[in-house]
């Protein structure tokens, strides 16, 4: 009984491969269901999303698994060994493990600590569930990853901080303004990164969005799809006036907006704070603009140097992830030892001689008068009985057969043996 | 019984100062729960010594500067946990819990013993006016607080260096409103304040204003709150300069208060 991990992620394949190898909707409960039946795997679980595809199983043989796992992914997705034994990695036991903990916990994604993936990993131990091809080992493994995660979500700061230049931008809008969605933005310019940077701000609550572009028709465009209002370009200072966040990029070669003009503005908006993210290369707004009191200009470059800063905080943040995750580890091995056999029947004759000495103690205490030969002879008596209960299980678990570890766990289960409890709190 | 009171409320605040004071550094769920518990403790260990206090004397206590710096302070907690209560910043701590308890630690070097009334305090004057000027001060010390944090978040943000207390600090617009408010509340009070205070001269004196220089700086102090006010409403001086002002209006109090007791000149000597 070992846990099994095959996969390929970003970083050992390129787009075009991982698409190849992607198990999308129907196929992918196909291939759940013929990787279940495949000879040397008793469990398993696919995860498949754009950045990675990963099947994890319950295997006897490492080797014999991973070449039964290679045979079918090629014959899965009609690929070629080649390409295939070039991306693909395969881990077992410990290694295994942290390596599902760590996805988990979203360190090994592309952008650590983006939260999608544990979304992406409950949806495929969701649907290996439904479909029964998970036992004790791959079920307990993956509760174990989403507690893990869920750990080192709230113990370290690994996912606070925004990690995108749009983000970004919402996050210090967030800090300069408590009530969004009552805020007026205007999109100066249409550029595709102002635009996803307005969608981020839609997303974040914002309503009310002016839309100033050069050609007014792809200004109204944009205005449809945002339902926001568009205004002819050399109006969008008398915009500004009820503007609270600017978006700019425009493809104009000098500054759109001078300082001067913005301090008129400031004055006749009574100098409400005004927060401007100039996007455009070359900029478009006088950097000066700065200075002005209850004006917060950023252009890409201060962005970037945010998103460089909050990245290497994370990269701090998950060292300590990655302290938690070996602490996890540790429990769950313990756990998956103690799913051997030998040690389930000794814990098994221990719990057994435990209980006939408490009952024996118990009885003499209230039967203080008996004599040595009665007492013998119930001790005797309470012996045989323990024997007679555990010889089954015993012989159970001495057995060799397929669904020994269900078995184990089951005997372990059923007679209390072990913290159960606190694991599955 | 009343020392014993006085010495726990100040050992609770010490500890919550102490506690908000790492907060600065390694903010937790353990550290805010911590200073919550002891500056709540605190306040209630506080409260019961002011009345208890009151009961021994027989009247109000904020007779003389020992009284009156321990009442401020109680008054600065209050304000601080209606703001808890509404919003949640439990940093405000960290920039408040040590006023607190540097008010409390010069109230306690104060002497202490109750000495009969004046007759000039004899009046229901005292508990009126004293109030109404001590919530009005709390309530600019409040100002005060938040005009710092709105500093520091104001320089974060202008200067793109998003580090330290960044994340933790409310928004700059968030900010901006609470000290807008706490002026709004301490300005009436404080106005109120003085109007009692010259009835209640013109009652025991004789005479409505006197120059004297607790009423000197008192008006300085109205009118430096006035402005934060009125420059607020008409010329939008919001954010950086209504936050320094109320630092500058709170510091104007705060020698208003403490120097003019160092000098012990004027007829406001007993307090």
């Amino acid at each position: 009984m070992k846990v099994f991990v095959a996969g390929l992620n970003h970083k050992t394949a390129d787009v075009d491969t991982r698409e190849k190898f992607t198990f999308n909707g129907p196929r992918l409960e196909e291939g759940l269901i013929r990787f279940k039946e495949l000879p040397d795997v008793q469990e398993a679980v696919i995860l498949s999303t754009c950045n990675r595809v990963e099947l994890y199983a319950n295997v006897r043989d490492t080797a014999k698994a991973s070449e039964s796992i290679r045979t079918f992914l090629s014959q899965f997705h009609n690929i070629n060994r080649g390409s295939l034994d070039n991306a693909l990695y395969i881990y077992d036991d410990i290694n295994a493990v942290r390596h599902i903990f760590r996805v988990a916990s979203s360190l090994d994604s592309m952008v650590v600590g983006e939260p999608q993936i544990l979304g992406q990993l409950k949806d495929a131990f969701e649907l290996a569930l439904r479909k029964k091809t998970t036992g004790i080992l791959l079920n307990r493994l993956m509760k174990k990853a989403i507690s893990v995660a869920k750990r080192v979500r709230t113990e370290t700061r690994i996912a606070e901080n925004a990690v995108s230049i749009s983000f970004a931008a919402v996050e210090l809008a967030r800090k300069i303004f408590t009530d969004l969605p009552k805020k007026v933005s205007m999109l100066l310019g249409a550029g595709e990164m102002a635009e996803l940077a307005a969608r981020h701000l839609i997303g974040s609550g914002v309503k009310e969005i002016i839309i100033a572009n050069r050609t007014y028709d792809r200004g109204c465009e944009l205005a449809k799809e945002f339902n926001g209002k568009p205004v002819k370009f050399d109006e969008f200072i008398h915009e500004l006036v009820r503007t609270d966040i600017v978006i700019c990029s425009t493809g104009a070669s000098n500054y759109v907006l001078m300082k001067s003009q913005m301090q008129k503005a400031m004055k006749e908006r009574k100098q409400k704070p005004v927060f401007i993210i100039d996007i455009s290369v070359p900029r478009n707004i006088d950097p000066e603009i700065n200075d002005l009191d209850n004006v917060y200009l950023y252009n890409i470059d201060d962005l970037q140097g945010v998103v460089d800063a909050n990245m290497f905080e994370r990269q701090k943040e998950a060292e300590k992830a990655e302290k938690i995750i070996e602490e996890e580890i540790e429990t769950f091995l313990k756990w998956q030892l103690s799913l051997d056999s030998v040690p389930t029947i000794i814990a098994l004759r221990e719990k057994a001689e435990e209980i006939k000495k408490q009952e024996i103690d118990r009885l003499l205490n209230k039967i203080p008068e008996i004599g040595e030969k009665e007492k013998k002879a119930i001790e005797y008596m309470a012996a045989a009985i323990i024997n007679k209960l555990i010889h089954p299980p015993t012989v159970a678990l001495k057995e060799d057969s397929e669904d020994k570890d269900t078995i184990i766990a089951t005997i372990r289960r059923l007679y209390g043996i072990d913290g159960e409890k606190n694991e599955n709190k | 019984m009343g020392v014993i009171l006085f010495e726990l409320a100040l050992t609770f605040y010490f500890t919550a100062t102490i506690v908000s004071i790492i907060e600065l550094f390694k903010g937790s769920r353990i550290t805010s729960k911590i200073i919550l518990s002891s500056a709540g403790i605190g306040f209630a260990i506080h409260t019961a010594c002011i009345i208890y206090r009151y009961v021994t004397a027989g009247h109000i206590p904020i007779t003389n500067a020992h009284e009156a710096t321990s009442f401020f302070s109680w008054c600065v907690v209050l304000i601080f946990f209606i703001l808890q209560f509404r919003y949640r910043i439990i940093l405000l701590s960290s920039f408040i819990m040590p006023i607190v308890f540097i008010l409390m630690l010069s109230s306690s070097m104060l002497p202490r013993e109750i000495k009969p009334l004046s007759p000039v305090l004899q009046s229901y004057w005292l508990g009126i006016h004293t109030v109404l000027a001590f919530l009005g001060n709390a309530a600019f010390a409040m100002a005060f607080g938040i005009g710092l944090m709105y500093l520091v978040q104001e320089h974060y943000v202008k200067s793109k260096h998003l580090g330290g207390l960044f994340e933790r600090l409310p928004s700059l617009q968030t900010l901006d409103e609470i000290n807008y408010r706490l002026i709004t509340i301490g300005f009436p009070l404080l106005t109120l304040a003085i109007i009692t205070g010259v009835l209640w001269a013109e009652s025991a004196w004789g005479s409505y204003w006197n120059w004297d220089p607790r009423e000197v700086w008192s008006l300085i102090t109205w009118f430096i709150y006035a402005i934060v006010l009125h420059a607020r409403l008409i010329a939008g001086w919001r954010g950086k300069k209504a936050a320094l002002l109320s630092i500058i209006g709170f510091l104007t109090i705060l020698i208003a208060f403490f120097g003019i007791k160092l000098l012990q000149k004027g007829l406001h000597v007993f307090l």
